[in-house]
Formats: structure tokens, C-alpha cells, sequence
């Protein structure tokens, strides 16, 4: 049934309602529930957020009424001494901060071409026929479906520098001399990072491919086995320019749980500063310092951060993500 | 498939690779949970012993029990709250052409890309206003602003998918739409709303930031949040033999259900991510 | 029964004009056939008085009722689709008691009813099965009689036919002309591209053409006497011959038009068009002959029974008087 904008010319249109209308009276009855509930849980809470991150409001003062109107204070602040000396405070002069976002770029970019090359590969291979696929498929989920605390407390104990069997390994094969330090070192703390993270995630991003990859009718490749086209040839110029758009769906979706990571980092390195992300930071700000000002205005930019890169994308990649079109 | 001996072989290997990188970890936690004392300490691959004692201890916790209990009830609800919402919800989206239907899709898949620390502070106030601190509640209302997005989105995948024809026949039997959700599209729907319901169990399960934030005495703890505090004798000495028991314990029935449900988790997963 | 009545209809998506202007009356108990080519606009005809479909403009009127905002179940109607839409996890009676369980009819009612209408199609022992345990052919027969079963003034078929294989679409149709017989009350309106079902089954023809009317008339009407060039070539099955230059100039028109079945064997001495067999169909009971007369086409002309005519062999045809179809400029028809 289609919609137009028009209405009926008849001066005798009753007041009863037609098909089409009736259909779209229901439709917002049956989506009032669930606005509503999105208005409570995540319009609400975000508005004031964003709101506390411009008042000076502290563990304390958020309950009893007694925070006050700052402005972008927390965001940043000039600030002149008694003795004449300008000093600038606030979330976007701190070192802290931007430290905390360089290690979340970082991180999101590392992790998600590893994330997305591996998913490829692991995707071709789980498109293959051979025996046996159905175990491998099954196998390849049980990282995706460890919850993320026990693969870091099991990460964090294979990675233990002591004990740990990966570092027992290494020493084996003669591959370092002595053992590393993965979560407490600064050095290493974001490589152990990514090392869990990666080997969390890949299934997910094959899984996403895999689909793509499946939606490729098997005659292409024939006719090009036909054809004797070399297998790489056809993998550059027909299956990725076809899996392209299940590839970009995938990275992007990768992409904003990589900005907004929060768990990983907060089990596995809790104190290294190499590896602490913004979300870490902020929560930081929150819950340990009470600051919940500056927690907000933290957590406030990574929101901006997060929603301007979703625009940018979707303006750039021109990604249908609604599946409207299709 | 490759043709050559050599490309297979490599193949082979490569295949051997993924299972052993994607097993190991597991694995290892499984043989460390059944080592106890010095055993533990000494890196070894191949099992050398065998003991209960990590299990019996963390089992003998009354505070790991209940959070077994917390983690099932919280997770049940919020998915059954979110299912109901998304049924109707999603039938609108998918099937009935109204004005701004397009921007209303593209809000709700932002929703579900909201960094939870954004909402945190306002959720803690919200929370506690509510007088729900600390209790289940906090845990089952917070995990909405997830699990409704997502199974809004992924129901209307599902929900576009089928036939049109069927609905036409229903709204020429007279059928209300709200009949036809129920009489016509619901029998056909329910595997869909299954892996939905698996899918988002999943990620309530495993949601650490609103449950380490809204709940602080022990007995109110959900499962992630009790195993990550899960804590020795000593303030020094980290209880790796019942963390691995622990993690064991919760991990399993997760890795079976995921098993049983491969095929419609996969997709559930590629309706929500993919589309052609 | 009902008298329809379409005035002055209009159907618009957006910008694009789908129906652009129709008026038409059906007949009580009438079986009338949309026809047409791919996207003339026939099934939004069915659809927009179905009620599935809004009509953009003009009004749309069941026994001198305005039904343009009447919703569907209320107006009477019973539609049977391309794909059967049969409700997959319901059984047959249970797909066929629907529409009654909805308005609250009393169980031994609609029990009757639905015997009865299985009865009449004979699929009582089908009763229990679900839909996927039976055959095409079955599912179109629950189909209709689901539709049976809702006691309809207009009944409403949208292609039922295209999904089934050749034997079965013809004892299909067969069945479908019985109802007709049956059911001498009720107006049927049934839509299709086939040219051939329009023909058999229909009491009278719609002819529709980029969303406008061509032609209205009984299947001889049509046949005899089509109103334009369109209709002509549309109607009648191997297609009318047209000849356009010296051959329609020698007829004072634009288009002649002459149908294989009404052209005869001539003598040299009266012969109009002389040529070569270039090809030949033999379908056992005729045979189509194509004759290169030099008008570009090969002419098509039928011969009774068994092929006896080789290629290559020079023919000397004429036209049967009085079958002469001729067409001016505008592509209408002289009279």
C-alpha cells in the first residue's frame, strides 16, 4: 500500500476514515510506547548530562540543588592569579583529556583495519566448502560470545607477566629474552589491548562480511574460473568492489563501539594511562573524583565526537543505513 | 578452494590457526579453573591436574549465587519490556509509509550508538529519583536505552521481509492492524523475535557500566560486576583459580546457547547489520 | 450484486500519474476483464476498487454508494491474489473461517459456510492440511474459496492464473467460468495480461493503455469491431497483420488490418498479395503460414488442418470481404 499527499476531491469524503488512514493512525499508536520510553531513558538522561556539564555540580551537589549555572567553564576557562598570570582550565585544555582521545583514535584505527583485514580473511575462509565448515563457524563464535569480563580477566591472566603462558611461549620460541609486562607497561599496554579486542571482535566482522560475501551469486565466480581468470584477480576486481558495502556498514559499526569502548580498558589496564579512552576518563571524573561537571563535559564531547562522525560518514559514504532503499 | 597440494595445505593450516586462536584462551581458562595452589602458577598447556576446589569455593559464595540470579532477572525482563515495545513498533516502521518514518529509523539506530558514559550522569540522577538505586530496576531500566533500539531495528528487518500479499488478504478479511500483527504476522515472527530476544539477552548479560554504577552492595551485583570484584585473601593476591571458575560457570551456558542458536544468531546479527 | 461506478478516477504516486482520468460502469453480476500490457494501470484499477489503494481524484461508487473512504472488509468485496496468500500457519478451514471469525459469526455458521464453499470446489478433504502440504492448483482453490466464503457482492482476481503451469491454468480457468455460471449475482472483475482468459472468460473486456481506457465492449465487439489501432493488435491471438504504405494507400488508409484466419487462397487473376512461404507453424488442428509479400512482415495467414504447403511455395492470397479492418492516421478505426 503506497501513501500520497493528496486527499480525495469528492465534497461528499465522509468522515470516516480510509484504509490508508487508519493504517497510519494505528502506526502511531503502536510507535507512541516506545518514543516514549527512548524519551525517558535516553533523551532525558542525555539533556541532562549535557546539562551538568555546565554547572560546577559535584557527587555531592547534584542531589541537594546546590550546583550552579557555569557556562563553559568546564569546557574551558580563563582564569587570571592574583598575580596577573593567565591560567587556561577546562576539559579542552587538559593534557589529560587529549591524551585520552589520542589513545581512543588510536586505538579505533588500529583496531578496526586489524579487526576488519582479519574479518575478511576469516570470511573467505568460512565461505569456502570444505569439511568441517559448520565446527570452524562454531568455533570462530566463541570468542564473540565470552562476555567481555571474563576474556579480560582470561587475557589478563594469559598476559600476566609472571606466570603468563603467552610470555612462557615467546621465552620458548626465543622470541624476547625476558618476560613483558602487557598491562602494566606503558609500552605494551595498548598492544594487549588491541590483542583481546581483535581477537573479541573479528568474529563479528566476519560474520558481517560473510553475509556480504554470501549474497555474491556463485556464477560470477564461475564464469570467471571459466574464463581462467587467476583467483586473485577475481578476488581485487569483482568480490571486493561487490563487498564494499557490507564492508563499510561493518566498519562503521565497528568504528563507534571502538570511540565509545569503555569496558575492555576499564578491566584489563585500569591504571595505564597509555591506554585510558575517553569514556574511561570521563567515568573517572565521575565516579572517583565526583566531578560531575567536568565528568559531563567529558562525556558530552565524546557524544559530539561520536554523532559528527556518524554525519560525516554517512554524508561521505553516501551509506544507506536505514535499508529503506533496497 | 584452493586446487594445488600447496594452497591447500596452507589453507588447512590457516583453518587450524583460527580454531586454535579462537579456542585457546577459553581452553586455558577451563584447565586453569581445575588447577588449585602452586599448579596454578606454572604455565602448562596440556592439563596435569584435576580439582574441584575453585568451583566448590566460588559456588560456596552466597554473593555469586545472587548475582546469577540478579544477571538472569534483569536480563530476562528488559528483553521481554523491549520485545513488547519493539513488535508494534517495528510493524509501524516497517510497514506503514508516513511522514518522517526515514528520520524516525535513522534516530533510533543513533540511539543504539550513544556512548553509554554520555547518558551515565543523567541515568544516576534519574535513578535515584526514582528511588530505584541499588535495585534491579535501575539495571532493567538503564538497559533499555540498548535493548529497545536494537530489537526495534532488528524486528523491522524481519518485519519487512514479509509477504505483502498476506497482509492485503488479512485488511480484505477485515483484519485491524493490530489483529494482523497478532493473528497474522506474530506466528510467523516468532523465531525472528527468538534470536532478537537471544541477541539482546546477550548484551544485557554481559553490560558492565550501568551495573558497576547503579548497584553497590554485593547481593545487588549482576554477574560481570561480581566476577570483576571478585577478590583473595590478601589486597595483593588476585584469586586467579576461582576467577577462572567463575568466568567458567557463567561462560558456559552462554557458549551452548550461542551453539544451539548459531544459525538464527547469524542471522540476527547480518538482518541488523547488512542489507542487500 | 453490485453496480460499480468509476467517474473520472485518478491515481497519482507522488508525481507520477498512474490512472490518469477513467470512467466505466460494470454491470451487476457482469464478468468484466481488465486487460492490458505490463503497466497500463489494470491492477491499480483493481486495487483502487478494492480500497487497498486511495483514489487520488474522482469518485468511486458500489450501488450508487460513495465508497472512496470505505476500508475494504466493509465493502463487500472478496479478493483472490497472484500468489494465493493463503495464511501459512493456518489451516485451510481455519484460512477460510477467518474473515468470519473476525466479524464474530457463530461457529455453526461459519462451519456451514465453509463446508459449502469447499464443497463447490471440492476441496473438503483438504480441510485440515496446512498450506504448504498442498499443490499449486489446491492453493488457488482455497483461495477462491475463501473468497467464496465472504458472501461478496464484487468479487475481485488479480492475475490468479500467472503462477500456475499451462494444463492447470486451463482447468483453473474452467473452474473459474463455473463459478461464474454458479454465482450469477455476483459481479466478478478479474484482471489479467492474457489476452486469451480475457476472451474466454469475460462478459465484457476493459482495454487499458498507459493508465486511460481504450476500448469497453464484448469480446466480439472487440474482436470485430476494435476501436483503435492498439486495441486491433492487442486483441486476438496470432496478432491482426497490418500493412502500412502502397498495400493500405490501394484501401484508402493509413493502416490496413486483416486477421490470419480471414484470409483466402486466390487465383493469380484475383490474388492482391502474391509471395513466398518463408516459414511455417503447424499446430496439428491449423497451420500459420508467413507469407513474404514484400511489406516487410511477413504476412501470417491460416490454412485449416495438416500442413500441405512446403516452403518456398508462391501463394496467391485475398482478403475475405467485409473483414477489413482499416485505420487513418490517428490510429482509429474507418468506418
Amino acid at each position: 500500500m503506497s501513501s500520497d499527499k493528496s486527499t480525495n476531491a469528492s465534497p461528499t469524503a465522509g468522515k470516516t476514515l480510509n484504509l490508508e488512514q487508519q493504517r497510519v493512525r494505528a502506526a502511531y499508536m503502536f510507535l507512541a510506547p516506545m518514543l516514549i520510553m527512548l524519551l525517558i531513558v535516553a533523551a532525558w538522561p542525555l539533556f541532562r548530562s549535557i546539562s551538568f556539564s555546565f554547572t560546577d555540580a559535584t557527587a555531592n551537589t547534584i542531589f541537594n540543588g546546590q550546583s550552579e549555572w557555569i557556562g563553559f567553564d568546564n569546557y574551558v576557562e580563563k582564569k587570571i592569579r592574583s598575580n596577573g598570570t593567565i591560567r587556561w582550565k577546562g576539559v579542552l585544555v587538559d593534557g589529560d583529556w587529549w591524551n585520552a582521545v589520542w589513545n581512543t583514535v588510536r586505538f579505533s584505527i588500529v583496531s578496526v583495519a586489524l579487526e576488519t583485514i582479519l574479518g575478511l580473511l576469516v570470511a573467505l575462509v568460512l565461505n569456502a566448502e570444505f569439511k568441517g565448515r559448520g565446527l570452524v563457524r562454531a568455533a570462530v563464535l566463541i570468542p564473540w560470545a565470552i562476555p567481555t569480563i571474563v576474556s579480560a580477566r582470561m587475557w589478563g591472566w594469559m598476559l600476566n607477566d609472571q606466570f603468563g603462558i603467552i610470555n612462557e611461549i615467546m621465552l620458548t620460541f626465543h622470541l624476547i629474552d625476558k618476560p613483558i609486562a602487557w598491562t602494566a607497561s606503558s609500552d605494551t599496554a595498548m598492544i594487549a589491548v588491541l590483542m583481546v579486542d581483535v581477537w573479541k571482535t573479528t568474529p563479528f566482522m566476519a560474520l558481517l562480511i560473510l553475509a556480504g560475501l554470501q549474497m555474491i551469486p556463485r556464477d560470477m565466480y564461475e564464469s570467471a574460473r571459466i574464463d581462467g581468470i587467476h583467483p586473485l584477480r577475481v578476488f581485487w576486481r569483482v568480490t571486493l568492489p561487490l563487498l564494499r558495502p557490507a564492508i563499510l556498514v561493518a566498519v562503521i559499526f565497528r568504528a563507534l563501539d571502538a570511540l565509545r569502548i569503555f569496558d575492555l580498558i576499564y578491566l584489563l589496564t585500569p591504571q595505564s594511562d597509555s591506554t585510558i579512552t575517553m569514556s574511561v576518563l570521563s567515568y573517572r571524573e565521575l565516579q572517583q573524583f565526583g566531578d560531575y561537571g567536568e565528568g559531563s563535559a567529558m562525556s558530552t564531547l565524546l557524544f559530539l565526537i561520536i554523532t559528527g562522525f556518524v554525519l560525516l560518514y554517512i554524508k561521505l559514504g553516501r551509506v544507506d543505513l536505514s535499508g529503506e532503499k533496497s | 578452494m584452493p586446487t594445488t597440494p600447496f594452497w591447500r595445505f596452507m589453507f588447512y593450516a590457516g583453518v587450524f590457526a583460527i580454531v586454535i586462536i579462537a579456542v585457546f584462551p577459553f581452553y586455558y581458562a577451563i584447565m586453569t579453573s581445575f588447577e588449585t595452589g602452586t599448579a596454578i602458577f606454572k604455565p602448562n598447556i596440556l592439563p596435569e591436574m584435576f580439582s574441584w576446589q575453585n568451583y566448590e569455593q566460588v559456588t560456596g559464595q552466597r554473593a555469586f549465587g545472587s548475582s546469577i540470579l540478579n544477571s538472569v532477572f534483569i536480563a530476562s525482563t528488559t528483553v521481554f519490556f523491549a520485545l513488547l515495545l519493539a513488535v508494534t513498533a517495528s510493524y509501524a516502521l516497517a510497514r506503514v509509509r508516513f511522514r518522517g518514518r526515514s528520520l524516525l529509523l535513522m534516530t533510533i539506530l543513533g540511539v543504539s550508538m550513544f556512548p553509554q558514559i554520555a547518558v551515565l550522569s543523567g541515568l544516576y540522577e534519574l535513578v535515584n529519583f526514582l528511588g530505584i538505586y541499588n535495585r534491579p530496576w535501575a539495571l532493567v531500566m538503564s538497559y533499555t536505552i540498548f535493548t529497545l533500539p536494537f530489537t526495534v531495528w532488528v524486528l523491522t528487518t524481519f518485519m519487512r521481509e514479509l509477504p505483502t500479499e498476506i497482509e492485503e488478504a488479512a485488511i480484505v478479511d477485515g483484519a485491524t492492524p493490530w489483529v494482523i500483527i497478532t493473528k497474522v504476522f506474530l506466528p510467523l515472527l516468532w523465531p525472528a523475535l527468538v534470536t532478537t530476544g537471544l541477541l539482546a539477552f546477550i548484551g544485557a548479560w554481559n553490560e558492565f557500566l550501568f551495573a558497576l554504577t547503579f548497584t553497590i552492595s554485593e547481593d545487588m551485583r549482576t554477574v560481570p560486576v561480581a566476577i570483576a570484584l571478585l577478590s583473595g585473601a590478601s589486597v595483593q593476591e588476585i584469586p586467579w583459580g576461582p576467577i577462572m571458575a567463575a568466568s567458567v560457570i557463567v561462560t558456559v551456558p552462554l557458549i551452548i546457547l550461542v551453539l544451539i542458536f548459531q544459525r538464527k544468531i547469524v542471522a540476527g546479527l547480518t538482518a541488523g547489520g547488512v542489507k542487500g | 450484486m453490485a453496480n460499480i461506478q468509476l467517474k473520472a478516477v485518478r491515481k497519482s504516486y507522488g508525481a507520477v500519474e498512474v490512472i490518469k482520468g477513467v470512467d466505466l460502469e460494470i454491470k451487476k453480476g457482469e464478468f468484466m476483464v481488465f486487460v492490458g500490457p505490463s503497466g497500463c494501470g489494470k491492477s491499480t484499477m483493481l486495487r483502487l476498487i478494492s480500497g487497498l489503494e486511495q483514489i487520488t481524484s474522482g469518485d468511486l461508487l458500489f450501488d450508487d454508494e460513495l465508497v472512496n473512504n470505505v476500508v475494504p472488509a466493509k465493502r463487500g468485496i472478496a479478493m483472490v491474489f497472484q500468489s494465493y496468500a493463503l495464511y501459512p500457519h493456518m489451516t485451510v478451514f481455519e484460512n477460510m473461517a477467518f474473515g468470519m471469525k473476525l466479524d464474530k459469526t457463530s461457529k455453526q455458521e461459519t462451519k456451514a459456510r465453509v463446508q459449502k464453499a469447499a464443497e463447490l470446489l471440492q476441496i473438503e478433504h483438504l480441510l485440515d492440511r496446512l498450506p504448504k502440504q498442498l499443490s499449486g492448483g489446491q492453493r488457488q482453490r482455497v483461495a477462491i474459496g475463501r473468497a467464496i466464503v465472504r458472501d461478496p457482492r464484487v468479487f475481485l482476481f488479480d492475475e490468479p492464473l500467472s503462477n500456475l503451469d499451462a494444463a492447470l491454468r486451463v482447468q483453473t480457468r474452467l473452474e473459474i467460468a463455473n463459478l461464474h455460471h454458479d454465482m450469477t449475482d455476483v459481479t466478478m472483475i478479474y484482471v489479467t495480461h492474457d489476452q486469451v482468459e480475457a476472451m474466454t472468460l469475460a462478459d465484457r473486456i476493459c482495454v487499458l493503455r498507459d493508465g486511460l481506457i481504450e476500448q469497453v465492449g464484448t469480446p466480439s465487439e472487440l474482436y470485430e469491431n476494435p476501436a483503435s489501432l492498439f486495441v486491433a493488435g492487442f486483441i486476438g491471438s496470432p496478432q491482426m497483420n497490418f500493412l502500412k504504405g502502397a498495400f493500405a494507400e490501394k484501401h484508402n488508409c493509413t493502416t490496413l488490418g486483416i486477421r490470419a484466419e480471414h484470409i483466402e487462397i486466390a487465383t493469380a487473376a484475383d490474388a492482391e498479395w502474391t509471395g513466398k512461404v518463408v516459414h511455417a507453424e503447424d499446430l496439428g488442428s491449423d497451420n500459420y503460414l508467413f507469407v513474404d509479400i514484400g511489406a516487410g512482415d511477413p504476412l501470417i495467414v491460416r490454412r485449416p488442418g495438416k500442413l500441405e504447403t512446403p516452403l518456398g511455395t508462391e501463394l496467391n492470397l485475398r482478403p475475405i470481404a467485409g473483414h477489413i479492418h482499416r485505420f487513418d492516421a490517428n490510429e482509429k478505426p474507418i468506418r
